[in-house]
């Protein structure tokens, strides 16, 4: 995990290498055009973000292309991040305890890895949901070629297409609450790469010692 | 009939209140097909053609009288030619004229999340705005009847508009004008539903077609364009009309519940976690040299 050509403070660590902040950051604006252009279609009430974002025709037209780029970024996240994803004893014991988490009690959480069993959760939740937004995205965006007796397809697209967008909506309000408010630190760590060492060891003790481990002598 | 048909009283994807909801007391329109004295000759189809100026397309041959498929972008009128073979071994050429049923609830207008491209005027005439349509296709998942087609070049959806132009000035759709058997009536929903269920009882009563009836399906709230069929039982018959048509359950779903709970678990969920954050602010600042269990590094 080393990247000598960026420059990090002193007591700094790198967590989220050059690649895997890109990839999180076509994600993120392929998504917020998405939720953006997709909760227009959802309710007449929020109509006026697609006239704003250039029509609605011109919305219906890239939401289908922001989709490809949304689910290209997640499959590289999976192709990144999946073996480190995988649930472990110490997962189901986090989640025994979240109600510690979720009072900001973290002293009394078992040392999490590199990532916890919530954003084991939230990677996964992301992952399932895109592979049924992209199938039933497929289906929506040529509605005319379905033939009439495979209609149920359609049928089917309509409900699980939305269902399947309100949970990611879910999961990226608190994505956005944890890494915008919760855990002061993690935003930075996704634009520029690095955390604190206080930070990696409150957070992520697991992987703390791993990183230390690796490295000898420590980086201070 | 004055333009005042054309006043709204159903809006598609439309915020707040719909302005001619119950401002008027007029007629809803109907149209009636009697099946049992088409002759297939497509004159309607060519009046339609002609009244709206649609484009040609191709046609095709394969030995049938049915040289246009199925109803097109621009083609909203179409004769279905059924050959069916009752249950005595006599044959029966089913022929019905295909289009917009204007639904009394339209799947169609339910499925369309663009405001004001679909409209319902209080006249019951349920018709496309292309200027406000935005190509989704929703409309197709919406219909039972499978009408809606996608204008592939200018991306936008048509179909039958019931002639709205001619019937907003007293007029009857061109299809009706051009009908030579008769076979084809247009009125207020009361007197087609009068005069169909004569021609039924006629048809049962003295033709030997004891399964006459007419069509009007309730699983949509009734049609703007009703049938008298042979066999009323058998709709399928007659080019795989449904039997019980219905908006399909998921698109209810998807519009009712589903939206419903979404809204509320968004909402919720955000002021859920606005008071999560009053109540426990940031896990720790950032800088914070602390542990866990908060003792200073």
């Amino acid at each position: 995990m080393s990247q000598s050509e960026q420059i990090f403070p002193h007591g700094h660590v790198l967590r989220y290498t050059f690649k895997e902040r890109l990839t999180h950051w076509v994600a993120a604006a392929a998504y917020i055009y998405l939720l953006m252009t997709g909760l227009a279609f959802w309710s007449p009430w929020l109509f006026w973000v697609a006239v704003i974002l250039g029509g609605a025709p011109v919305s219906r037209m890239l939401h289908p292309w922001a989709g490809l780029i949304f689910f290209g970024a997640v499959w590289n996240m999976y192709v990144m991040w999946a073996p480190q994803m995988k649930q472990t004893d110490n997962d189901r014991a986090w989640w025994k305890a979240v109600r510690y988490y979720s009072t900001n009690q973290d002293d009394k959480m078992p040392p999490a890895g590199r990532y916890n069993a919530g954003q084991k959760f939230l990677f996964w939740g992301f992952f399932w949901a895109s592979a049924a937004l992209l199938l039933t995205g497929l289906i929506l965006w040529f509605p005319e070629y379905i033939p009439w007796n495979l209609r149920f397809l359609r049928y089917v697209a309509v409900l699980i297409h939305p269902a399947a967008a309100l949970f990611t909506i879910g999961l990226f309000m608190i994505h956005l609450y944890m890494g915008l408010f919760a855990e002061r630190g993690a935003f930075g760590s996704v634009i520029r790469g690095d955390v604190s060492i206080a930070f990696a060891k409150r957070y992520h003790p697991g992987w703390y010692k791993e990183i230390v481990g690796e490295s000898s002598p420590p980086r201070k | 009939m004055s333009q005042a048909t054309l006043r709204v009283q159903k809006i598609s994807g439309h915020a707040g209140s719909v302005p001619g909801e119950d401002t008027q007391r007029g007629l809803t329109v109907c149209k009636l097909i009697d099946t049992t004295t088409c002759i297939g000759c497509k004159a309607c189809e060519v009046a339609c053609m002609e009244w709206n100026d649609l484009p040609f397309g191709e046609t095709v041959f394969g030995n049938t009288y049915q040289t246009m498929p199925e109803t097109r972008w621009n083609y909203w009128n179409l004769i279905l030619f059924n050959e069916h073979e009752t249950e005595d071994g006599t044959l029966m050429w089913l022929m019905r004229k295909n289009q917009c049923m204007h639904c009394a609830e339209p799947g169609c207008l339910a499925a369309c999340p663009a405001d004001g491209a679909i409209v319902q005027y209080t006249n019951g005439i349920v018709d496309f705005q292309q200027a406000n349509c935005i190509g989704c296709g929703y409309c197709i998942t919406g219909c039972p009847f499978d009408i809606p087609k996608l204008n592939p070049k200018t991306k936008r959806m048509f179909k039958c508009t019931l002639c709205t132009d001619r019937v907003s000035e007293g007029l009857e759709p061109a299809c009706i004008k051009s009908c030579p058997t008769g076979c084809l009536h247009f009125g207020s929903k009361e007197d087609m539903l009068d005069l169909a269920g004569k021609r039924a009882k006629q048809l049962r009563d003295h033709s030997n077609f004891p399964h006459a009836g007419v069509y009007d399906p309730p699983g949509v709230g009734g049609t703007g364009v009703i049938y008298v069929l042979h066999d009323a039982t058998k709709p399928e018959i007659y080019g795989g009309l449904p039997s019980d048509p219905h908006v399909p359950w998921t698109v209810k779903m998807w519009k009712g519940p589903l939206k419903w709970l979404g809204n509320v678990a968004m909402v919720g969920g955000l002021i859920g976690l606005f008071v999560h954050y009053l109540r426990y602010g940031p896990k720790a600042h950032e800088g914070d040299d602390i542990n866990p269990g908060g003792a200073k590094t």
